[in-house]
């Protein structure tokens, strides 16, 4: 489970095309901005944002992500939220190791946007969809 | 829809990514440079992302394309300006951008691609089919 | 606390607010020594006062609800600025645990309120003192915060050795924090300063633990991204022996032994010729 508290509104944003990806990667960087994120965290979040948006959009069939503030009681932090309702992902170990893929990628989508977040953890059902839910802290 | 603008500067090819890569944008750049190089006998490619305040794998899958097809082509690419949280988070998101070559500014990839250039010369059984442009 | 004595404290605390605020404000003069100018104090303790009167008059005395917003942030205040201003964690409780007694002097005589709405009102202050030393103790937290945050900065200088040469000697133990610091100052002044070359001299650093010795080679990696070439001078023995055992691939990185090793490489590379001369012997 990740332990944190919304402190503000949650924004929005449908993923059905790759204009979609530009706009998640704006809303996710206003509220990092808006939560005073150091500049490397904004990028790594921005960046971790933009893989999985694309993940929903290649592999969920489309979608929607959720970008809200939240605290944990000693930090404040940013939590995405992806949501498709694609084919699921089958072996989830597979998914999460360098290089695996699909869709002709460089298969860093999952692993690599883990690396850069904080808190990271991935809900699927094969044939019913995946959520992936992650925080990036303030230092 | 926008292009991103190519500008020559002698024998090199100069592209400043200003705004948030859209993919199709990020496309249509990979063909016009692939023409360009083409048409102009350019030998070398500089492309300034100080503007960029991400890469994804995406975009790093587009320099690594662009570099390679450049390289068949016979130019060199160096990609200049990387900020530094890019390059933190580059790292820890573990793209490898194997063939890329790359320099802090413009200026000092210009001069790169020179010493590059004078490299090859230098070593005669790689420049015999080389058509030269004058240099 | 109940409804109906919350507001009968509330009456009376309107009816001899003068009173209770002089005794009040007479308490905490003396444990401040002076710290505080008299007026200050008098204004600070008349704005907390009016604020727990109003709270009180609303019929309730829960800190968690929306109306005593203002009271929380107004102790919250307080309790940042005497931690800044250097006072002791029972120095700021006082402040407000004082008006207790205060309020027992000037309005025991009080027909209106009974002995059960003085423990009530007891409790109630106990609440407020707690929070009070809640948001001290976090406001100290975040003091140390800050410092040991430019107690790293100051200890952390990227000083530029030669045009295209930047160099960051670093000293003392390395921990997470502040390698991820040394990294960011460093790659920031290869784009500011338009060096091709940086040395990381760790002469001065007695260990390194996996976790550091990651952040330097990703250090490393990122300056290649960029387009410039890390070069790591004064690994101690010890340090050498670490990397190996912990099997740390250093590959490709360039080491040398000390920073004028590492200069002569940088300034080689660099095509930067430095002529040899006799030495001329010292002037006297």
């Amino acid at each position: 489970m990740i332990n944190a508290e919304p402190t503000g509104e949650t924004r929005r944003q449908g993923i059905g095309g790759d204009d979609d990806v530009v706009r998640v990667r704006q809303l996710v960087r206003a509220a990092a901005v808006a939560t005073k994120l150091s500049l490397v965290d904004q990028t790594k979040l921005v960046t971790a944002a933009s893989e999985l948006a694309r993940n929903t959009l290649i592999h969920g069939g489309g979608g929607y992500a959720e970008v809200i503030p939240v605290t944990n009681g000693r930090r404040n932090g940013i939590l995405i939220v992806f949501v498709d309702d694609g084919p699921g992902i089958v072996d989830l170990d597979l998914a999460f190791t360098d290089g695996y893929t699909t869709a002709g990628g460089l298969g860093l989508g999952l692993s690599g946007a883990r690396r850069l977040m904080d808190e990271f953890r991935v809900e699927t059902t094969p044939g019913e969809g995946t959520t992936v839910s992650a925080v990036k802290w303030e230092r | 829809m926008d292009r991103i603008p190519v500008l020559t500067l002698g024998d090199v090819l100069l592209v400043s990514i200003q705004v948030d890569l859209e993919d199709q944008l990020a496309l249509r750049l990979q063909e016009d440079l692939a023409d360009r190089i083409v048409s102009t006998g350019a030998h070398g490619v500089i492309i300034d992302i100080t503007g960029l305040d991400i890469v994804d794998s995406f975009v790093g899958r587009m320099l690594a394309t662009i570099a390679a097809v450049s390289k068949v082509l016979d130019a060199e690419t160096f990609v200049v300006g990387m900020r530094p949280a890019v390059a933190i988070t580059l790292v820890e998101l573990g793209l490898p951008l194997r063939g890329i070559r790359t320099a802090l500014n413009v200026e000092l990839g210009l001069a790169a691609l020179r010493a590059a250039r004078a490299a090859e010369y230098a070593e005669p059984e790689e420049s015999d089919d080389d058509e030269s442009v004058a240099t | 606390m109940e409804t109906n004595t919350a507001l009968r404290l509330a009456a009376v605390l309107a009816d001899r607010q003068d009173a209770v605020v002089e005794a009040w404000s007479d308490a905490v003069r003396e444990t401040l020594r002076g710290r505080l100018t008299r007026a200050e104090l008098d204004r600070q303790l008349a704005d907390l006062y009016t604020l727990l009167r109003t709270l009180l008059e609303s019929g309730s005395s829960s800190l968690g609800r929306p109306d005593a917003a203002d009271l929380r942030s107004m102790l919250s205040d307080l309790s940042h600025a005497r931690a800044r201003q250097g006072f002791s964690v029972s120095e700021t409780a006082i402040s407000v645990f004082a008006l207790k007694a205060a309020f027992y002097r000037a309005a025991g005589d009080d027909d209106h309120v009974s002995k059960a709405d003085f423990a009530a009102f007891s409790l109630f202050i106990d609440d407020l003192g707690l929070h009070t030393v809640e948001t001290y103790v976090a406001a100290r937290d975040s003091i140390i915060t800050e410092q040991s945050q430019q107690l790293m900065e100051l200890s952390t200088p990227v000083v530029k050795l030669w045009d295209g040469v930047v160099a960051v000697p670093l000293i003392g133990t390395l921990d997470s924090a502040r390698s991820q610091i040394v990294m960011e100052r460093l790659l920031q002044a290869l784009v500011d300063t338009g060096s091709p070359y940086a040395i990381l001299d760790i002469t001065g650093v007695p260990a390194v633990d996996t976790q550091v010795a990651q952040h330097i080679l990703k250090t490393v990696v990122a300056a290649q991204l960029m387009g410039a070439q890390c070069i790591i001078s004064g690994i101690r023995p010890q340090i050498a022996q670490t990397i190996v055992s912990l099997g740390i691939e250093f590959g490709e990185i360039v080491t040398k032994a000390n920073l004028s090793d590492a200069l002569q490489y940088a300034l080689r590379s660099l095509g930067t010729d430095i002529g040899k001369r006799a030495p001329r012997g010292a002037v006297i």
